[in-house]
């Protein structure tokens, strides 16, 4: 591609995909010609789940695998005169074969000579004929050949899988030698189509699909939605055994895993072929293909497919009470041969017989089934994507979390989930081996270990560059509350690079996490799917498992404590313990020059060098456990970074195939916080015992600061250790620390590609940056204070003072200075330009102190500039410029009204930040200001998203993440939830919000397409933007962003942020906006996709400089959070969460809200100093517009402070490259609304719709029609902002409904859906009501059966739902208002809850009411089971009391009455007893609150009232 | 642990100061002593700021916030160390600084700022009760020997840094006892001598050596002293003899007034006032120079040292005292031109002004009027922003002089070093504190001009670190200021 050159920052590996899956299924077996056709009408069902780039007809990919179709392929090559062998006697592939780099006949040669190596026979081959009418440009122009071949045996087969084994064999040879041949699949038992096609497409490109002949038992499609659009056919699924809707997050351990182990895989049933069969996961392949090729291999070498499909996605079995033993064991057993893939994933597979369906431990994905009476079976990511009738459906289900969906097509049956685990847990005596065999520490002995004397910490806490604030703010806090230390308003210190002090190596990496294509997960209200467990010891053969597979020490966290450590230091001492060996190491390098590396780099590398060498000499002689220890430095020796020495010692081991040998233990000094203790397992540590962060917390404790005993506050520190490392990979939605491990889920900032390349291999660094020079001199300065020349002269001064979190002089330089703040104060509040310069000076200037990448770049200023007059006015800038997502909430509402006016005076944008807004604000005030706020931020916890505020909004803003803490959700400490914010948010005063990590309506890139549809439906005019943070392969993700529909996407600098978060979260995670920007603007421009899209970046933008940087590296607006806040009053106190700012800002005290002296004239001069500012500077640039200057990052160029050697080692030339917007019309108008079935009803019901006449219109409704009811509650809101009484407007459905049916719908609106739904029914309900039956004629038991998908009435306000049957997962998330009643629900229920009532009839998953806080949920259990699966850490368990009785028995005959529940009537006719078996889950205090419900709304007027 | 909410539970609360009666009999501090509940209460007042402006504000860079904490968790040893870390000598700053960091407390925004001052000085106070303030003695010696010239509050900081560093230091002072302006020009009830005492005790222990009475250079000929018989060493013998010499001579020439009677007798300075008055306490002197007892006294100056004359003119038993400011008053509150966190012109009551005397606001002297005696009798004084405006006369016995002061006095020391000086009349330095003859720094208000004791305590500590890496090579002794650092305004 021609671009690429322009776009460095774009790499396609970081591309990523989502999809819609489904499979069709024949009982009978009888080669159904019907399942292909039926499977493609699925696929085409699911086209919206896909998507298409830059050109409409070029598509992601979409594919079908299907079992043998034998009579077609029979016909086919009989027409090309070869007889083919009976059915399973011969294998047949299909090959893409790229005309540029190979010919068919080459790849036909290749394939014969290859197949008289292995007993094969080439029979025939055929070009398989394929239509490209229809295909887009990009598509058509880099189709390949479809080669297909036919193979057989010429010597006798060992087994049924013998020629499959064969033909793997010959594929892998195939790959590796002849280039431009792709196989989709070769194998006798199934055939995989699949190309760059839209769903659509599917049908008519492949001739084959559409012959009669095509006969087969099932088949498997596929529809993908990638971020990427160039051209790469292969990337389609099916892949061979398997199609997968997700993402494996833990790809890169994963394989590099897998390359470690090859050096000890071993099968009889491949011999010498094994070493054809390495690298197991072909490089530069994807996730996907990399998952397949593993259970590929598993499968061929023995296992059955659900077998090897159950050990790479394994349920969450660590903490499951409810599991059989035998198959916890099962679990056990495997999680000692290989760690689980991990990620969302819907993985469907086959293997010619058995076809079926595993979801992730998470559920992440949606997985729905159903079977008929004449045999069909169907299961994809939606309902409705066949159309059968109600009578034919005999069972219908969804998969859920951690299970298996299973078809025997030979047997005709399906198979249980129990079924299958209970036949794989019963194959080997799992139990009995692990009670052998695996260690736990109680059971090793006892031993000593010596404690370093008091006096040497302070040596070693400077050695290692404690500083007094690590003390106070870090190590503190975390061990007096085992929870890491919170901060507010984001970081402003340069990153480790830019900064010209000593930094310790971790704070060179960032940690990467989810966004849109994969969810973080919620470590917290879901902490029991996560997994802290991990063994350590050496790996055997995975291909031939035995009892001393589990030969291993089994740890409950990676955090270490003394004796841990000395246990494992003396393992097998003397021979107690056989099996074990444990060797230490010391990662030292000497201090003084040495004639033979004169350098420190040298030194150290030759350091590192010796300890590989000393490792591969252990291992030699047994050793299995390798203690990485840097304990013995000392006057002369210098330690080694842990980090260094543990990613050499891992990478070393990877390469020379002995990884698997032996785990890594790591004893370091170095390590104190949750981002060192990730970093070191995430590039290859089992554990690190952080002696010296132990031994400080003890000092701390010993000296009275933690009123706590030593070891108390030590297991409290480790305890919050592990909690957070927990968090870290929950961001990156890794559920498990054994997946976790090796992962190298980071991206280095200022690392060079040397060092990076050697030590770090595979990790992205962008800038390059310092090499193991830098690293050793920074540790010689820290060694230097350590050992003092001239202890005295640093009298009274124990450590370095910090400066990180809070500004100290001595300490690290920040952004915000206190000149800074009070320039900035002073300029807007006397109105002053020349103290404004003098702001922007202290701010720009960073020749003496460098503290963004941006203060590297320098503006190239033009011969000749224009005349200020010659640039757009300020008044034109002004709509470029929006304030930042800061709730009304974690704000005041002086502060939020205050920001709001002044935005509405200029003609900006304020943002409600996610804690809703008052109704009241959206009426202009008498003088004409308006203090509503112009964009709606709809983040996941949704609170007080009504069908109100959405049509309210020019701009709605979907929060995928914000700069503070990516891959985490606010949180608003309970002090601040005063009443009047309680009542905007719909939740309860004095209870802590927090919410939750994922959207849990936005799980994959395909749902967030749905959501902006959504928000579409709810508000037709809105721009609707998508807010991402800075990271690696952000410009992918904002590829799809723009796929999926977004008008905007703001980039956030990862140090932004004006909320409350975990320090390793403002610190560690993400990347500076330059990067994040430049890397997007390029890749939407490569793709095709930049002119769709409005680009804005937010993040520590303070001055006109800043503006005009931006503007060049690719943004068109301009957000802003902290400056704005700092001109209202905002001193940097950085206590937001403690509800204490003295200035009257994060604060909802009345008597601090009192101190407020903002005014909005500080915000408008603010922007107004700016406007010019920047007018200036573009016309010193010789541009009259910032659509002139986007993208034009030649007019930057690289400059250097003097005296930074750091800094001087970065190469920025990736950020420099042009790619000029050439746009001339301006920014892009909001996307059209699509159409729905309710703009066909809204025709009809017309005038009535305005006056709220009662009617009712009928409809048919398919998976297709998506968000129904949500656009004609946008018009009855706009009719009338308190809506019609109920049932006003009554729509009858009939059918499958798509997603989202109901999605915001206000009171007045009622639909009934007879048939059923899909995901999100509700979402957002806005006081409508929904009412969801079977078919009459239905056969199934009702309240058994499966109606509605996952995450019903997310976010709900107001409203009443009423459904006649089970429900998926997370049913009543965030619920803040809404009556939901169900039959039956799945696990999360009730998760997050604040408010309104649940009533489930039937059984209900794990974990209901995790963190629910409001609200209700009432429970029929007749067993105690759900009883039994609540988590009442938030809520405890009642009877009913009178007032709900009367409630309950009122509910069930309107339910009974409108779905015709027999549940309902039968509860209703013996209620007396019934009740009597109902429990009532109801929050801590939460029945006080209710009672005091009227005072508080009083309370919470009179709070409202203060403007 | 100290709670976030500290201040919205306190409010700010000084201890109570003596009765005016009872501390004009006497020359001990005006301040009852601090009740602990006091201490606890005020220090948890701070709200441990994400950018603290009161450690900004402060010159020293003091680390307030840290230490405030430390009182409040009845952490002594610890805040000691934390206050020392930046003050050598906490117990002065804590009683006479005028604190710009209370200036600039965020408290102060909305609300009364924390008594950061009180605070430290009771911190100071308690850790020598304590016996926690002890030698910090070199262990490794440098061989290296520095000439401090001067032992006021910047060449006490400079030694006593250096001395730690391992150098051996000298400190010249031509006076007879040392300490500069915090012995001779700041009366015993604002700075007891003994907190002084206590601290140049530290200082000798440790090793830094003191020559007083001990003349540098040529005597210049208006040093009242000069006839005195004071040693005199020569700048080429003190080259000579030391590796490098750090000037710390102040800035002692004294602004005069330039109208007509000006050179009456009766008028003085206020150091005349001032020194003689602490000689006479020390016993050096029977009598001072010049006493206010019952006189009529009238102080041209508003400013600290003037409040500082009141207060020694009331105790010396004066007959009425009368301070005139040529300035308006300033008002209350503080005014939009020096906004937080900046020190504000607002009105200030001195413990002084407070035990009595009157202030008189815009007003400027147009002469001083001979009572025949040549002796002063009388001021003529008008309104000082009206040209127009009419004069009227103030009785005098005694005028003192409390306008400030110039400069560095150049004749002598500075000329025979051959240091250049700036425009302002100071001695010029480079940004390392170096004069521009190599070897010799200069510190404090001689590069400065007249400033604050917490600026001298500041530049000292910074040039002890230019003097060390100029001796050494390394970058050890911490520097909080440059020379050309300023207030924020």
């Amino acid at each position: 591609m021609t671009t690429r050159a322009t776009t460095p920052l774009y790499d396609p590996r970081l591309d990523h995909d989502a999809c819609g899956v489904g499979v069709v299924a024949d009982l009978r077996g009888d080669r159904n010609d019907q399942v292909v056709d039926l499977a493609l009408t699925v696929v085409e069902h699911l086209e919206h789940r896909g998507a298409s780039g830059a050109e409409a007809d070029s598509g992601d990919g979409a594919g079908i695998l299907l079992a043998m179709p034998d009579a077609l392929l029979r016909a086919r090559f009989a027409d090309l005169g070869v007889q083919l062998p009976g059915a399973g006697q011969y294998a047949c592939g299909l090959i893409m074969v790229d005309p540029a780099r190979g010919s068919t006949e080459d790849v036909t040669t290749a394939i014969a000579t290859l197949a008289a190596t292995l007993g094969l026979r080439l029979l025939g081959e055929r070009v398989v004929p394929t239509d490209d009418a229809g295909l887009g440009r990009t598509a058509r122009g880099s189709q390949p050949v479809f080669l297909q071949v036919a193979l057989s045996a010429t010597t006798r087969l060992a087994d049924d899988l013998d020629l499959d084994r064969r033909a793997y064999v010959l594929r892998r040879r195939l790959e590796r030698d002849a280039a431009g041949a792709y196989v989709c699949s070769l194998s006798s038992r199934t055939l995989v189509y699949k190309g760059m096609l839209t769903a659509l497409q599917l049908r008519g490109y492949f001739e084959d699909l559409t012959d009669p002949l095509i006969a087969t038992s099932h088949a498997i499609v596929h529809s993908r939605f990638s971020t990427n659009t160039l051209p790469r056919w292969p990337l389609a699924h099916p892949f061979r055994y398997l199609a997968h809707n997700g993402e494996i997050n833990t790809v890169t351990g994963n394989r590099n895993w897998m390359r470690a182990r090859e050096a000890t895989l071993e099968s009889e049933l491949f011999g010498d072929s094994m070493s054809d069969l390495v690298p197991v996961c072909t490089p530069g392949a994807s996730d996907s293909a990399s998952l397949d090729e593993v259970v590929e291999l598993l499968h061929l070498a023995g296992r059955s497919l659900p077998h090897a499909v159950l050990m790479t996605v394994p349920a969450a079995w660590e903490h499951h009470s409810e599991m059989p033993a035998a198959h916890r064991d099962f679990y056990a057993f495997h999680a000692s041969l290989m760690e689980p893939w991990d990620g969302p994933a819907s993985v469907t597979f086959s293997d010619g017989r058995l076809v079926g369906a595993v979801l992730d431990r998470n559920g992440l994905r949606p997985a729905r089934w159903w079977s008929t009476t004449d045999g069909l079976v169907v299961l994809a990511s939606e309902v409705g994507v066949l159309p059968i009738e109600p009578e034919r459906v005999a069972a219908k289900g969804r998969v859920a979390p951690g299970r298996m969906f299973l078809v025997d097509t030979l047997e005709g049956r399906i198979v249980e989930d129990a079924e299958v685990r209970a036949t794989l847990a019963g194959e080997a005596p799992y139990g009995e081996w692990l009670r052998e065999n695996l260690v736990r520490f109680d059971q090793l002995p006892d031993r000593t270990m010596l404690v370093p004397r008091h006096e040497t910490l302070v040596t070693q806490q400077r050695l290692h560059g404690y500083s007094e604030e690590e003390l106070d703010v870090v190590l503190a806090p975390a061990s007096r509350r085992g929870e890491e230390a919170v901060g507010s308003m984001g970081s402003d210190t340069p990153v480790a690079v830019l900064s010209a002090r000593p930094r310790r190596l971790s704070q060179y990496f960032s940690q990467l996490f989810a966004q849109v294509t994969n969810p973080p997960l919620d470590a917290i209200r879901e902490q029991l799917v996560t997994s802290m467990s991990d063994t350590i010891g050496p790996e055997h053969n995975l291909l031939e498992p035995g009892p001393h597979s589990c030969r291993l020490v089994a740890l409950d966290t990676p955090v270490l404590s003394t004796t841990q450590l000395a246990k494992l230091r003396y393992l097998n001492e003397h021979g107690e313990t056989p099996g074990f060996r444990a060797f230490a190491v010391d990662g030292l390098f000497s201090v003084d020059d040495d004639p033979s590396a004169p350098s420190p780099g040298e030194r150290l590398g030759a350091a590192v060098a010796r300890c590989c060498a000393a490792v591969d000499e252990a291992i030699s002689q047994g050793a299995n456990v390798l203690i990485l220890s840097d304990r013995n430095a000392d006057a002369r020796l210098a330690p080694v970074p842990s980090l260094l020495l543990t990613a050499s010692v891992h990478h070393h081991l990877t390469r020379t195939r002995q990884r698997t040998r032996a785990s890594l233990v790591v004893e370091c000094a170095d390590a104190r916080d949750v981002h060192d203790l990730a970093l070191l397992i995430g590039y290859g540590a089992s554990a690190v015992y952080p002696y010296l962060a132990l031994d400080s917390v003890a000092d701390l404790a010993r000296e009275g600061v933690l009123e706590a005993d030593p070891t108390e506050a030590q297991d409290r520190w480790r305890a919050a250790m592990t909690k957070g490392i927990r968090k870290v990979m929950s961001k990156m939605g890794v559920s498990t620390i054994a997946s976790y491990r090796g992962a190298q889920l980071f991206e280095a900032i200022g690392l060079s590609s040397s060092l990076v390349d050697a030590h770090f291999t595979g990790t992205p660094t962008r800038l390059g940056g310092i090499g193991l020079d830098e690293l050793a001199r920074d540790v010689l300065e820290r060694h230097r204070t350590a050992y003092p020349s001239r202890p005295s002269a640093r009298a009274h001064r124990r450590l370095e003072v910090g400066g990180h979190h809070q500004w100290r002089r001595e300490g690290e330089v920040h952004l915000m200075t206190p000149t800074a703040v009070y320039l900035l104060q002073h300029a807007t509040r006397a109105g002053k330009r020349e103290v404004f310069d003098r702001y922007t000076a202290e701010v720009d200037d960073q020749s003496a102190r460098l503290l963004t990448l941006r203060g590297l770049l320098g503006l190239r200023v033009a011969d000749a500039p224009l005349r200020l007059e010659d640039v757009e006015t300020e008044a034109q800038l002004f709509t470029r410029f929006a304030t930042g997502a800061m709730s009304y909430g974690s704000i005041s509402q002086e502060a939020h009204e205050t920001i709001a006016i002044a935005m509405n005076r200029l003609g900006g944008k304020s943002n409600t930040g996610e804690g809703g807004e008052d109704e009241v604000r959206s009426i202009p005030d008498a003088n004409g200001d308006s203090r509503r706020s112009r964009i709606r931020q709809v983040a996941s916890a949704r609170f007080g998203v009504t069908s109100k505020y959405l049509l309210d909004a020019d701009e709605l803003q979907i929060k995928i993440s914000q700069g503070a803490k990516p891959g985490e959700g606010g949180q608003l400490p309970a002090a601040k939830v005063h009443p009047w914010i309680a009542a905007t948010r719909h939740s309860t005063p004095g209870v802590e919000l927090i919410s939750p990590p994922p959207h849990h309506d936005i799980y994959s890139i395909e749902d967030l397409a749905q959501l902006i549809y959504d928000l579409r439906q709810a508000n037709a005019s809105a721009r609707i933007s998508v807010k991402l943070v800075s990271e690696v392969g952000i410009g992918t993700v904002a590829a799809g962003v723009v796929k999926a529909g977004a008008d905007l996407i703001v980039i956030s600098g990862h140090d932004g942020g004006t909320g409350a978060a975990p320090l390793t979260s403002i610190n560690h995670a993400g990347a500076p906006w330059e990067l994040g920007l430049a890397e997007t603007h390029q890749t939407l421009v490569a793709n095709g996709l930049r002119e769709r899209v409005v680009l804005q970046v937010d993040g520590q933008l303070r001055t006109g400089r800043d503006v005009v940087v931006a503007a060049l590296l690719g943004a068109e607006e301009f957000g802003f959070a902290t400056a704005p806040l700092v001109a209202t009053g905002c001193v940097m106190m950085r206590v937001c969460h403690l509800d204490t700012c003295p200035v009257g800002i994060a604060t909802q005290r009345p008597e601090l809200r009192k101190r407020f002296t903002g005014r909005p004239e500080h915000v408008t001069s603010f922007f107004g100093f700016l406007a010019t500012q920047v007018r200036e500077l573009l016309a010193s640039l010789g541009l009259a517009s910032i659509d002139e200057a986007v993208g034009r990052a030649d007019l930057l160029e690289a400059r250097y402070p003097d005296g930074h050697p750091k800094a001087a080692t970065l190469d920025l030339s990736h950020l420099l490259a042009a790619n000029p917007l050439g746009r001339t019309s301006g920014r892009p108008a909001p996307r059209v609304r699509p159409r729905t079935l309710d703009d066909d009803v809204a025709e009809e019901l017309g005038p009535r719709l305005a006056t709220g006449t009662p009617s009712v219109a009928q409809r048919r409704i398919a998976n297709t029609d998506r968000a129904i009811g949500t656009h004609l509650g946008a018009l009855v809101t706009a009719a009338s902002a308190a809506g019609f009484d109920d049932d006003t407007l009554t729509l009858r459905l009939t059918g499958s409904a798509g997603q989202s049916l109901g999605a915001f719908v206000p009171r007045g609106v009622t639909i009934e859906l007879e048939g059923d739904a899909n995901d999100y029914v509700g979402k957002g309900l806005s006081g409508g009501r929904i009412v969801l039956r079977p078919p009459l004629l239905s056969s199934f038991d009702p309240s058994r059966t499966v109606i509605a998908g996952n995450v019903l009435a997310y976010g709900a306000t107001a409203g009443e739902i009423l459904v006649r049957g089970v429900v998926g997962e997370r049913c009543c998330v965030r619920n803040s208002g809404a009556t939901v009643l169900t039959e039956g629900v799945g696990d999360h229920g009730c998760e997050y809850m604040t408010g309104g009532r649940a009533v489930v009839l039937g059984a209900i998953g794990r974990n209901f009411a995790a963190g629910m806080s409001g609200g209700i949920a009432y429970l029929y259990d007749p067993d105690g089971t759900s009883a039994r699966r609540c988590n009442t850490s938030s809520v405890e368990l009642e009877h009913l009391d009178a007032l709900d009785d009367e409630w309950l028995v009122e509910l069930l005959a309107r339910h009974a009455a409108a779905t015709g529940s027999q549940l309902a009537a039968e509860l209703l006719s013996t209620w007396r007893e019934a009740r009597l078996r109902f429990v009532a889950v109801v929050p801590h205090g939460w029945r006080e609150a209710a009672a005091a419900a009227h005072s508080d709304a009083l309370l919470a007027v009179a709070g409202a009232g203060g403007a | 642990m100290r709670s976030p909410t500290g201040f919205l539970e306190h409010p700010r609360e000084l201890p109570a100061r003596r009765r005016v009666e009872l501390r004009l009999r006497d020359q001990r501090d005006v301040y009852e002593a601090v009740a602990p509940e006091l201490l606890d209460a005020q220090s948890a007042r701070c709200m441990d700021c994400g950018v603290p402006f009161c450690h900004a504000g402060c010159p020293l860079g003091n680390l307030i916030p840290e230490w405030n904490g430390l009182v409040a968790d009845h952490r002594l040893p610890e805040a000691i160390e934390r206050l020392h870390a930046t003050n050598n000598f906490p117990e002065v700053t804590g009683a006479i600084c005028p604190a710009p960091c209370e200036a600039a407390c965020v408290l102060g925004i909305a609300d009364e700022p924390v008594t950061i001052e009180r605070i430290e000085l009771e911190i100071a106070t308690r850790a020598f009760e304590a016996g926690l303030v002890v030698p910090v003695i070199a262990s490794v010696r440098t061989g290296r020997r520095v000439a401090v010239v001067g032992s006021g509050p910047a060449g006490l900081a400079c030694a006593q840094q250096l001395c730690r560093a391992g150098h051996e230091v000298v400190v010249f002072e031509r006076a007879e006892r040392p300490g500069g302006l915090l012995r001779y020009g700041i009366p015993p009830f604002k700075l007891d001598k003994s907190v002084l005492d206590r601290r140049l005790e530290q200082l000798a222990a440790e090793g830094v050596e003191f020559r007083c009475g001990v003349h540098v250079g040529t005597p210049g000929e208006d040093h009242r002293a000069a006839s005195d018989g004071l040693k005199v060493v020569s700048s080429s013998s003190l080259r000579a003899q030391f590796d490098a010499v750090v000037i710390a001579t102040g800035a002692t020439v004294p602004r005069r007034l330039a109208v007509p009677g000006a050179e009456l007798d009766g008028v003085v300075v206020a150091l005349e006032l001032l020194r003689g008055a602490e000689l006479a306490r020390e016993g050096r002197l029977e009598r001072p120079w010049v006493s206010a007892q019952g006189k009529h006294v009238v102080i041209i100056g508003g400013g600290d040292t003037g409040s500082d004359c009141l207060g020694t003119s009331l105790r010396q038993g004066a007959a009425s005292v009368t301070q005139l400011e040529i300035l308006p008053a300033p008002p209350v509150a503080r005014p939009p031109e020096t906004p937080w966190p900046t020190y504000p012109a607002i009105l200030r009551t001195s413990s002084s002004q407070e035990e009595g005397g009157d202030r008189h606001f815009a007003t400027a002297t147009v002469s001083i009027l001979d009572r025949g005696d040549g002796t002063v009798g009388a001021l003529e004084v008008t309104d000082a922003g009206d040209d127009a405006a009419p004069t009227s006369q103030i009785a005098a016995d005694l005028v003192v002089l409390a306008m400030g002061f110039l400069g560095p006095e150049h004749a002598g020391l500075l000329e025979d070093l051959g240091c250049e000086r700036t425009a302002a009349g100071t001695v010029a330095v480079d940004g390392a504190f170096a004069t521009t003859t190599p070897g010799v720094f200069a510190c404090g208000d001689a590069v400065r001009g007249q400033s604050l004791v917490v600026w001298a305590i500041a530049e000292g500590r910074s040039a002890a670190s230019a003097v060390d890496r100029f001796l050494m090579g390394e970058d050890v002794l911490p520097a909080p200021v440059t020379p050309s650092d300023r207030p924020l305004r």
